[in-house]
């Protein structure tokens, strides 16, 4: 089961090592994790996705809640949820696949950000699935090398992280 | 007032109420030495003669007053002897302030002389840590930790502090400690729930734990006992919280729990464990683990519920008030049938002890050792263990009548902890201490018998001395097929000429007899006297229910001479 949990930290010495050392210590998996500035320049927000099933999910959420740095930790998810991630990706520029990346990108709206003669580097902006659906498009083209955000995750409507 | 970074840490220390702390002096921690020189009619410092020593009695020290126990150390190696101590106090929940100078922050990350990363190193084994690089956050990161050791859940905490800033000067002002925070109130509804889950049930077994230890609940426990005809049986970490003496009692549970205790947890329709948490060696296989029972949780510690046993109920906040809630919510029962039970439980027990003890003879015996120190303490008196087959015997026969009166390296399982957590206990409380331990763990730190010495300490050392690695070699006995790899030790160690050489007095025995002669002398001598008592390398703890094996597999005989395979049959009679 996939979760998208939000963690509103301290924005201080070590706490990025503090919260994936609990991950690699307990044994989660995690899928991405993103950290950023808010707009309180003393805390930081970590959002993170993991697979796993509930307990292992409701373990994470009470290890994280104990460390002295986390604020509050929130599970995010479903329709409540807006999510969102970049994914920065480089297929081969060739006569024959040129016009079916350019499709791709117009459809996905999606936005090519460098162009050469042998390779162009397409921008994708949105939800996971749509993420990896471009994935899918482009694998018989030939992707070069790619790069993806991770999730970054808010709820909807005026629902805030308790801070 | 303006002061140094060191002055500052020690009017810190002061001000949160600290009289001792336990350390080692090095490079990097010249100036809070010298800080401490200087304050020395407020704080006295225990010189210990290894650093991992100095953290255990810090460890041994909070143990038994609850206080914060503090150590110092200097940067590098002096830091990373600190590691299996704050480990120690980590697993076991114990309120600790570790200190330590590191290179100055110029130097940082340069692999200078003595540096290494110990805020990177301890992370996963503090309750959390600091690297001060502004003497300015000195005094309020201090008083943190203080906070932070000793609320909600206890455990360690250290600071890490740069030569730089300890030189570095500023305003330093007196604030009052903080209180510690205590966990919130538990939710009056899941009490409730738990209550009528207690009234529906016929065999009721109360499970504590370190949880329960720490916040002294004998009385709120037994009370709770008596109004639901329950029994009580505990952890090793819940060891010392309800007199032994007590009816309800059955002593520990588990791998090497006693009998009746044990059973108990097996056959009772409800556990209402308080303060545990599960841990592998108590309840044995995890999916199976008194899965006819429904089981209620109380802890401070959220993370704690559901992490080993799915439980019915799981009640989180504090768990003082939620007990004395759930009492009074309970019922008066009587419940005649459990109580029958459990005295055959007993009774079994007993004669398994019987039968094992005719069978030594007039040899001197664990038990027998036990029961002259047993004989010869008060209830006041602390005991202190190492880890090993020494510990589990310790637990099955010490009788204790107080809280916080037994010092052992429960999670952790640490060698060596004996010698310096029993300095620290005679330190907190000028009670002399009595350690036990065997000839391997006493092995491992034997050198703070200079410490010992040093400050007189009159700590009574016995060393249940069998030459073998005891508890290691019983599992090769069961389960190795008797392949004694690395256990059978042959050292030629003379212990009572170490404690002579070291300024202590010692002597061995090798019969009952004279090990309570050796006692009277020892209760009477006003500094360490170490006892080296000889006891047959194939004493068994038992019962032993195997790791992660239901309780039908508990074993009750000493295999030490026979086939184990084929008294598999007997084995399975015998706990039916």
């Amino acid at each position: 089961m996939r979760s998208v949990i939000s963690v509103y930290v301290e924005n201080k010495y070590g706490v990025l090592a503090r919260v994936a050392g609990l991950f690699m210590r307990r044994g989660f998996n995690i899928d991405s994790l993103t950290v950023s500035e808010t707009e309180d320049s003393r805390y930081s927000r970590i959002t993170i996705t993991m697979d796993g099933d509930e307990n292992s999910r409701e373990q994470l959420i009470s290890q994280l809640t104990k460390l002295q740095n986390v604020r509050s930790v929130k599970l995010l998810g479903g329709d409540s949820t807006v999510e969102r991630e970049i994914m920065l990706i480089k297929v081969k520029n060739t006569p024959e696949n040129r016009s079916e990346i350019m499709a791709a990108t117009e459809i996905y709206r999606a936005k090519i950000i460098d162009y050469t003669t042998d390779a162009m580097c397409v921008e994708v902006t949105g939800e996971p699935s749509k993420i990896k659906a471009f994935i899918e498009v482009m694998k018989p083209i030939g992707i070069v090398e790619m790069c993806r955000t991770g999730v970054v995750a808010l709820d909807r409507g005026a629902n805030v992280l308790e801070k | 007032m303006i002061m140094n970074g060191a002055q500052i840490a020690i009017e810190t220390l002061i001000e949160q109420g600290v009289t001792d702390v336990f350390g080692y002096p090095g490079g990097q921690v010249l100036n809070i030495y010298d800080a401490l020189y200087c304050a020395s009619d407020r704080l006295r410092h225990i010189l210990t003669a290894h650093e991992q020593g100095a953290a255990h009695a810090a460890d041994g020290y909070a143990r038994v007053t609850g206080k914060v126990g503090v150590v110092i150390a200097t940067s590098g190696p002096g830091a990373t002897n600190l590691v299996t101590g704050i480990a120690t106090a980590m697993l076991d929940s114990v309120p600790m302030v570790a200190i330590t100078g590191n290179v100055p922050t110029y130097l940082i990350g340069r692999d200078g002389f003595q540096e290494v990363d110990i805020t990177g190193v301890t992370m996963p084994i503090t309750k959390h840590n600091y690297f001060v690089t502004k003497v300015e956050d000195l005094a309020e990161t201090i008083r943190d930790a203080f906070r932070i050791a000793k609320s909600g859940r206890p455990g360690p905490v250290l600071i890490d502090i740069p030569k730089d800033v300890q030189e570095a000067e500023c305003e330093y002002t007196y604030a009052a400690p903080y209180d510690p925070i205590r966990f919130a109130q538990a939710s009056e509804a899941l009490i409730s729930e738990a209550a009528d889950m207690i009234n529906s049930a016929v065999r009721p077994y109360i499970y504590i734990g370190g949880g329960a230890a720490r916040e002294g609940l004998s009385r709120e426990i037994i009370a709770l006992a008596d109004k639901i005809d329950g029994y009580i049986g505990s952890s090793l970490m819940g060891l010392s919280l309800i007199p032994n003496s007590h009816v309800r009692f059955l002593g520990m549970q588990g791998m090497h729990g006693r009998y009746a205790s044990s059973r108990g947890a097996k056959e009772a329709d409800v556990i209402i464990a308080i303060g545990v948490r599960f841990s592998d060696r108590a309840i044995g296989d995890v999916k199976q683990y008194s899965k006819n029972a429904k089981i209620i949780q109380l802890d401070g510690d959220i993370a704690e519920i559901n992490k080993n046993v799915s439980v019915d109920i799981g009640i989180v906040g504090d768990i003082t008030s939620a007990l004395l809630k759930m009492t009074e919510l309970c019922e008066e029962k009587k419940h005649p049938n459990w109580k029958k039970k459990i005295e055959t439980y007993r009774e079994y027990g007993k004669a398994i002890g019987a039968e094992m003890e005719k069978n030594a003879g007039d040899t001197l015996t664990p038990k027998k050792i036990l029961d002259v120190i047993n004989n010869g303490k008060n209830d006041n008196t602390v005991i202190v263990t190492d880890v090993g087959q020494h510990q589990m015997w310790t637990a099955q026969y010490a009788r204790f009548e107080r809280p916080r009166r037994l010092a052992t390296s429960g999670g952790l399982g640490t060698m060596g902890y004996g010698m310096g957590a029993a300095i620290g206990a005679y330190i907190a409380e000028d009670e002399r201490p009595i350690l036990i331990t065997g000839d391997g763990s006493f092995g491992m730190n034997m050198t703070e018998l200079a410490t010992a010495v040093t400050y007189n300490i009159p700590m009574i050392i016995v060393i249940m001395n069998n030459g073998v690695l005891g508890m290691v070699r019983q599992w090769q006995t069961l389960f190795y097929d008797k392949h004694y790899s690395s256990t059978v030790l042959d050292r030629k160690t003379d212990f009572v000429k170490i404690a002579e050489a070291f300024g202590a007095r010692g002597e061995r025995v090798d019969s009952a007899e004279s090990f309570k002669a050796a006692f009277e002398r020892a209760v009477s001598y006003s500094g360490p006297y170490l006892i080296d008592a000889a006891i047959g390398m194939d004493e068994f703890v038992l019962p032993m229910l195997p790791p992660g094996a239901k309780m039908e597999d508990i074993i009750t005989e000493d295999f030490s001479s026979s086939d184990v395979s084929s008294d598999d049959e007997n084995e399975k009679d015998g706990a039916e």
